[in-house]
């Protein structure tokens, strides 16, 4: 099962100081994906297999979970993490595809611009959220609110 | 061969559903009758099966993820690269079929 490539594999690409931005990316793909497979099944398990899974899920449930530090710290990660790695590799997948230079520099400012746009606004949801707002119908809030 | 397609398919797709689960969480921040309305839609049979439909990307896309990790760092993995993907295989089936059973019961349950 030997197979040989021939060399040069791939033209070499000399390259002048500075950082190596590539290869950050790569070891962030990697890097972020193991800490992804932590984040994401346990957040699918405790989502979806506890309980009553996908049926259980409203605001109560959401107001319970970030009211606790714990899942704001996970969520935040998540977001953070995931969104990061799936932006990276939809920028490698533009690269791949997109041979007009200015198709691809729009396709990437759009991935660019929809994640930063997502890591504040879901940045601002977990740390600003009340699970208990003035006004609203008691039924539908976590137990907590109502001195229970 | 396969194994990248599908990567590059589910890594898109996951990114995609990603967006919108993050604006439909926000709502939480709107008020609590407007979150409980969208999620619902998450509730019915047809979503039901879209939500297979994530957690099988999901988890072939992870699954993968880390059997591309192991062959990267691991002169092992590299040698043993098909054994890795019989594995990855197989614990995507083992995932389906300790996830697909509970969810559609919860979901077409009552
Ligand atoms: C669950 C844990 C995850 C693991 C272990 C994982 C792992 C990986 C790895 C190792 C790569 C290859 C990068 C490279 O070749 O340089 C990759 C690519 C990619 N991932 Fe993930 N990932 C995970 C979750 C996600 C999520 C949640 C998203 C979407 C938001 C995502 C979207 C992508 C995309 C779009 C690519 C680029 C595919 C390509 O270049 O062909 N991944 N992932």
């Amino acid at each position: 099962m030997t197979t040989s490539i021939e060399s040069p594999r791939a033209a070499r690409t000399v390259r002048r100081g500075g950082v190596n931005w590539e290869k950050w990316g790569w070891i962030y793909m990697r890097v972020s994906g193991v800490a992804l497979v932590v984040l994401i099944f346990g957040h699918l398990f405790v989502n979806l297999m506890i309980g009553d899974g996908v049926k259980a899920l409203d605001f109560a449930f959401v107001g319970g979970k970030l009211s606790n530090p714990f899942w704001q710290v996970w969520d935040t990660l998540m977001l953070w993490l995931a969104l990061i790695h799936g932006a990276n590799g939809m920028r490698t997948i533009t690269n791949d595809y997109a041979h007009n230079r200015l198709v691809g520099v729009v396709v990437k400012g759009a991935i660019l611009a929809a994640t930063v746009v997502l890591i504040i606004l879901g940045t601002l949801v977990v740390y600003t959220f009340d699970p208990c707002p003035a006004g609203a119908p008691t039924d539908l809030l976590p137990t907590f609110c109502t001195g229970g | 061969m396969w194994s990248w397609v599908f990567h590059r398919i589910t890594g898109v797709a996951i990114f995609f559903f990603l967006l919108v689960h993050i604006l439909d969480t926000a709502l939480v921040r709107v008020s609590p009758e407007a979150y409980n309305a969208v999620i619902g839609t998450y509730k019915n049979p047809i979503m039901g099966l879209g939500e297979v439909a994530l957690v099988a990307a999901i988890g072939l896309h992870a699954l993968n993820g880390i059997r591309i990790i192991l062959i990267d760092f691991w002169a092992w993995g590299t040698r043993h690269q098909k054994l890795l993907q019989w594995i990855v295989i197989i614990l995507w089936i083992v995932l389906l079929v300790g996830f697909v059973p509970r969810h559609l019961i919860n979901v077409f349950s009552e």
